[in-house]
């Protein structure tokens, strides 16, 4: 096995990384979930406060709560509440600029919700429209997923993948990215984030939201008490729909730092090129 | 080197800023046109044909134990309701108050407050989910819609009950609460006439004398002040024609998410 042979074969060759089913999936994907966050966030709006419980009114303090307050002077104020914690949050949380640019009171602010405005009834049409698209797209992603064996080949760690955790954990903390056919396959820590997102947040966050709906709540009484009732289950939902943006911001930079326009092909027109193997220098 | 990365960078950053404010200016036009929220709203009739094929027309809502009451019971929307006819009402106990039962049925009536308490009663400790997002747990006490639909006999064409209330939306009164319902929903054991809450008489907050129980769907369903109660072929000819107040001002007339 000649190194250099290896190396020269691989530099310009360009494979086909992702089937077109996977690529149209991952862009149905992309925006549905920017839809769902933004017009979830403008339907928070209408209450912007997270509770635990079956109920809102329990006694009990809210975890998390965002209002408006006016100042001495008259100006109005935006105030987050955490835990009891209470933070000044003008501009962005509580208090942010309306179409005008006038302070208006409003739990997130307008660049981040749809519609901009405060309108409830759009923001939910909006959401319930593209919960279907990407419940139906997520589903049909699972099954071809399954049949094509993408799971079970690509994204399913193997016992050399374990081995390689502690390894991959240093080259991710460093920005090194696998070159040569280990640039082929999925490494482990992405593995296990896909799959926590595939199997794990998406199933979650989409649960939690079904499990605010007072019509499914009837399907078997008492079923929702698995997140501890329905507010609870809202803040899951709310909490499962930050943590996969979380997801995205770290997805994206390693996109980005391990080669971006090489990777938006790749998730474009499928192909994808080999990057170089490195020279040895006998660091290993 | 640097350069190039800080330039890359800014290229990068300005793509995304710039396609953030299109998506936002994009979604916002879409919003206001006349053909895309009904692009959106085909999701309505989906959601409830899923709801409908999966859950059993009689399934119940959940109820819950004394424990899970809520201390005080929000009252949204209306809480008194700017109407001479329903002061004068409430200032004398709803003595007067009669609950009229009419359009397709063949035995229109009227109810007073008394005679309505005399009929079998139901009691329900359920949970009322406002579309804003929040929830209170309370405990209803009622007549089942059922009862009064069987004793008034609804012809066979009819098909949503329609509650007209006794409160004004707008400040000149031209505009009152209303709600619909399809006859499913209105025969479900859990539809109730509630008129106490928490063991007490129902409050005016909250929608005395009569407010509408139906515990699988959103809040803005449960009509308070229900003055009447009329049977019907279809709700087009009513108001805006979208079954209710809040469904014509673009909330969904399915409310079971």
């Amino acid at each position: 096995m000649s190194q250099s042979n290896s190396t020269g074969s691989t530099r310009n060759m360009l494979y086909q990384r992702h089937t077109l089913a996977i690529r149209v999936m991952h862009w149905i994907n992309v925006i549905a979930f920017i839809l769902l966050l933004m017009s979830g966030l403008q339907i928070f709006n209408a209450h912007p406060a997270l509770n635990w419980g079956k109920s809102s009114y329990n006694g009990q303090a809210p975890l998390l709560q965002m209002g408006a307050l006016r100042d001495t002077q008259g100006q109005l104020v935006g105030v987050t509440q955490i835990f009891g914690h209470t933070f000044d949050t003008t501009g962005v949380l509580g208090v942010s600029a309306d179409a005008n640019g006038l302070p208006s009171a409003r739990g997130f602010p307008a660049w981040i919700t749809v519609p901009g405005a405060q309108w409830l009834s759009m923001g939910r049409r909006w959401h319930f429209f593209f919960a279907w698209l990407l419940v139906i797209n997520g589903v049909a992603y699972l099954l071809y997923a399954l049949a094509s064996r993408h799971l079970t080949r690509d994204l399913t760690p193997t016992r050399r993948d374990w081995r390689s955790l502690g390894q991959s954990i240093k080259d991710h903390v460093r920005f090194r990215h696998p070159r040569g056919d280990e640039a082929k396959r999925y490494n482990i820590l992405q593995k296990l984030a896909y799959l926590s997102v595939i199997l794990g947040l998406f199933p979650l966050v989409i649960v939690a939201g079904l499990a605010m709906s007072p019509g499914l709540n009837a399907l078997l009484p008492g079923w929702i008490d698995i997140f501890g009732g329905r507010q609870s289950a809202r803040t899951v939902h709310f909490i499962a729909a930050w943590a996969l943006v979380a997801f995205v911001f770290i997805h994206v930079f390693e996109v980005i730092i391990s080669g971006l326009w090489n990777n938006l092909r790749s998730m474009i027109t499928g192909r994808y090129r080999v990057p170089a193997q490195e020279i040895d220098h006998g660091k290993n | 080197m640097v350069k190039i990365e800080s330039g890359r960078r800014r290229f990068l950053g300005r793509i995304l800023a710039t396609s953030g404010s299109l998506l936002l200016a994009g979604c916002d036009r879409l919003s206001q046109t006349e053909w895309f929220p009904q692009v959106l709203s085909s999701a309505e009739k989906l959601t409830q044909a899923a709801q409908k094929l999966i859950v059993p027309r009689s399934a119940m809502a959940q109820e819950f134990s004394p424990a899970d009451i809520s201390p005080e019971f929000r009252s949204n929307g209306t809480s008194n309701p700017n109407n001479p006819v329903y002061q004068a009402l409430a200032a004398d106990g709803f003595m007067d108050y009669r609950l009229k039962i009419s359009g397709l049925v063949e035995h229109p009536a009227m109810y007073s407050l008394a005679e309505l308490k005399a009929l079998p009663s139901r009691s329900q400790i359920t949970r009322h989910d406002c579309v804003e997002g929040w929830s209170a747990i309370g405990k209803w006490q009622g007549v089942q819609l059922s009862q009064l639909l069987a004793r008034a006999q609804p012809q066979a064409n009819a098909r949503y009950a329609v509650f007209y209330c006794a409160d004004p939306m707008d400040a000149r009164g031209t505009t009152y609460y209303y709600e619909s319902i399809d006859l499913d929903e209105a025969n479900h054991p859990q539809t109730l006439l509630a008129y106490a809450l928490n063991d007490a008489p129902l409050p005016i907050k909250n929608g005395a004398p009569i407010r509408l129980r139906v515990e699988r769907q959103l809040g803005y369903k449960m009509a308070k002040y229900v003055m009447e109660i009329k049977l019907v072929d279809s709700f087009a000819d009513i108001a805006g024609g979208k079954g209710g107040y809040w469904e014509d001002r673009g909330y969904e007339w399915f409310a079971g998410i």
